[in-house]
């Protein structure tokens, strides 16, 4: 199998405080991994390193080596840009930009792609479809994103990330502020996607995680504490405190 | 029942001074109207469109005044927009300290007296607009082609009142952007980061669209105070009353107008000064309106989020 991205002894500070402690993680192409473990113990943190959201902010640090294709991503000369258009994230609460449906989705392809006319209408159309959203909002276009319902709008997010047309797709908890319903279709979605993207998503929710994913890594106060094929993890755990937490007894 | 009776003199003490605003109100609008009807009876809407003014023989209009005070505001506001919205997006995004220190002296423009303005207007502005910037903006750009662009370099008039306008709207503008700004949800941020969009992407599609209302409201707030500015520009307009030839001229505002004709005004003359007034504040009335809509609308969008 294709390892798409690997964490090299990744570590992760907010300001004096450290987050993440000598991460190891191998995530291979067209797979999903799933991360999960107690609140607090550094899922998003590890997740924001991957498209460099955290250098937002200016306390925060990491430090060691992630890989990309082969290429640290964490090095000054990668182009950020162009990582954040190979590296789409989807948070927990939709995030809708402040524009219409069509130009939610057609704005990373203005950005990125410069397109526009027949050329623009058809990838939207195609990204919108990739997140069996199109059939819901064909007729509703040009109205304001924020007009749609909660698990129509995290679909809207997610046919905006695929319309850049990304390698990765980091997902942090991305069903927790949606219904069952809405939840299904997404994990169906993600299960269709998985063809051409790679997906890491975090999950509090052990089902899900066991439903939907290829490998799974376990963490705990900042460290990866058991990683490999889902199977394994959930039936036949190596280390003690990840069948603790798969088997509900903290966290 | 000693206390119930203070409690009740206290409740309809505040009740008067709350209604004092309301009272206030109707009794500008009443007196202006009052003191104008000769003048709408004399002229009727014509004094809107008539740009004489004339004492000696009993003639009045309001064109030129208007003219002036909406010119004035509309280059104060295109040139203190970009700045104010430029300056508040660095404030947001900036290192604490620097964004305290400069935040604080965005704040304190607004403090200074409007007589300082003129001042500083008359004895730096204007021998700057007349010795640089006129015969810049209009030889070298070749301005004078366009419409309401005079050769005219005298340093007084719309554009330096504009100018002088703008600066003192700037820091109204600023600080309810700045404070519109913060309020957009880092989440939203951060996904537009996500997809790749760089810093000036994102305060012009997302923050800038997330709160647009607000930032209405400020330009309202803006417009309002521009409108209604009397010393600043009284130094620098020029006091002419009639139709300016282009920004360039001499001209005059309603406020401007106000100030300098009422000491020695009487009869008509006095009557269309009431007039103008009651322009003014239907003026500065509806924008005020305007804004506050667009502060509470935006409000209520967040509340509801
Ligand atoms: N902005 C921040 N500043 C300082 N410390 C932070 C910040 N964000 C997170 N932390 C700390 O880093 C650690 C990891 O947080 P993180 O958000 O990655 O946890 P998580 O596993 O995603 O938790 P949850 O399941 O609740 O989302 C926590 O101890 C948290 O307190
Ligand atoms: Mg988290």
């Amino acid at each position: 199998m294709a390892i798409k991205a690997k964490a090299e002894n990744l570590n992760f500070f907010y300001g004096g405080h450290q987050a993440l402690f000598d991460n190891n993680l191998e995530v291979e192409a067209n797979r999903i991994t799933a991360v999960i473990g107690p609140s607090g113990c550094g899922k998003s943190t590890h997740l924001r390193i991957y498209n460099r959201i955290f250098e937002l902010y200016r306390d925060q640090r990491a430090e060691g080596r992630l890989m990309i294709d082969g290429v640290n991503v964490l090095d000054s000369g990668v182009d950020v840009l162009e990582l954040r258009r190979k590296v789409g994230m989807i948070f927990q609460k939709p995030t809708p930009f402040p524009m219409s449906v069509f130009d939610n989705v057609a704005y990373p392809l203005k950005l990125h792609y410069k397109l526009k006319g027949g050329e623009l209408n058809d990838r939207v159309e195609a990204a919108l479809r990739g997140a069996s959203l199109w059939e819901e909002v064909r007729d509703k276009l040009k109205s304001g994103g924020l007009a749609l319902s909660g698990g129509q709008q995290q679909r809207l997010c997610i046919a905006r990330a695929i319309a850049a047309e990304p390698e990765i797709l980091l997902m942090d908890e991305p069903t927790s502020a949606i219904d069952p319903v809405a939840t299904l279709k997404i994990e169906e979605l993600m299960l269709e996607l998985k063809s051409r993207f790679t997906i890491v998503i975090v999950t509090h929710n052990m089902q899900q995680a066991a439903r939907i994913s290829d490998f799974t890594a376990f963490f705990y106060k900042g460290r990866i504490i058991e990683s490999g094929p889902t199977g394994t993890i959930f039936t036949a755990p190596s280390n003690p405190k990840t069948e603790e937490y798969i088997t509900g007894r903290f966290g | 029942m000693k206390h119930s009776f203070g409690d009740c003199l206290f409740k309809w003490g505040c009740l008067f001074c709350a209604a004092m605003a309301l009272l206030l109100l109707f009794g500008f609008f009443a007196q202006l109207t009052a003191g104008s009807a000769e003048a709408w009876r004399r002229f009727g809407f014509g004094f809107l469109v008539s740009s004489a003014w004339d004492p000696v023989a009993g003639k009045f209009g309001a064109l030129p005044a208007v003219t002036g005070t909406l010119l004035t505001t509309a280059i104060a506001l295109i040139a203190a927009l970009p700045l104010a919205f430029a300056a508040a997006m660095y404030l947001t995004d900036a290192p604490r300290p620097i964004a305290l220190v400069l935040g604080h002296a965005v704040d304190l423009l607004a403090a200074i007296p409007s007589v300082i303005y003129g001042m500083w207007g008359l004895f730096v502005l204007v021998p700057l607009m007349q010795d640089h910037v006129q015969p810049f903006l209009v030889e070298r750009l070749g301005l004078c082609g366009l419409p309401f662009v005079n050769r005219d370099f005298n340093g007084f008039g719309i554009f330096t009142a504009g100018i002088i306008l703008a600066v003192m709207i700037l820091p109204y503008i600023c600080a309810v952007m700045r404070d519109v700004f913060v309020m957009t949800p880092p989440v939203l941020r951060e996904s537009a980061f996500g997809v790749g969009c760089t810093r000036w992407e994102v305060a012009r599609d997302i923050v800038l669209g997330y709160g647009m209302r607000g930032v209405m409201g400020g330009v309202f707030i803006g417009l309002g105070r521009a409108l209604g500015e009397t010393m600043a520009v009284l130094f620098v307009i020029g006091n002419v009353m009639k139709m300016p030839d282009g920004i360039f001229s001499g001209s005059t505002t309603i406020a401007a107008t106000l100030a300098n004709n009422f000491p020695e005004a009487d009869g008509l003359q006095k009557s269309a000064l009431f007039a103008l007034g009651l322009i003014l504040l239907c003026m500065s009335f509806g924008i005020q309106s305007l804004s506050q809509y667009c502060l509470r609308a935006d409000a209520v969008r967040r509340g509801s989020r």
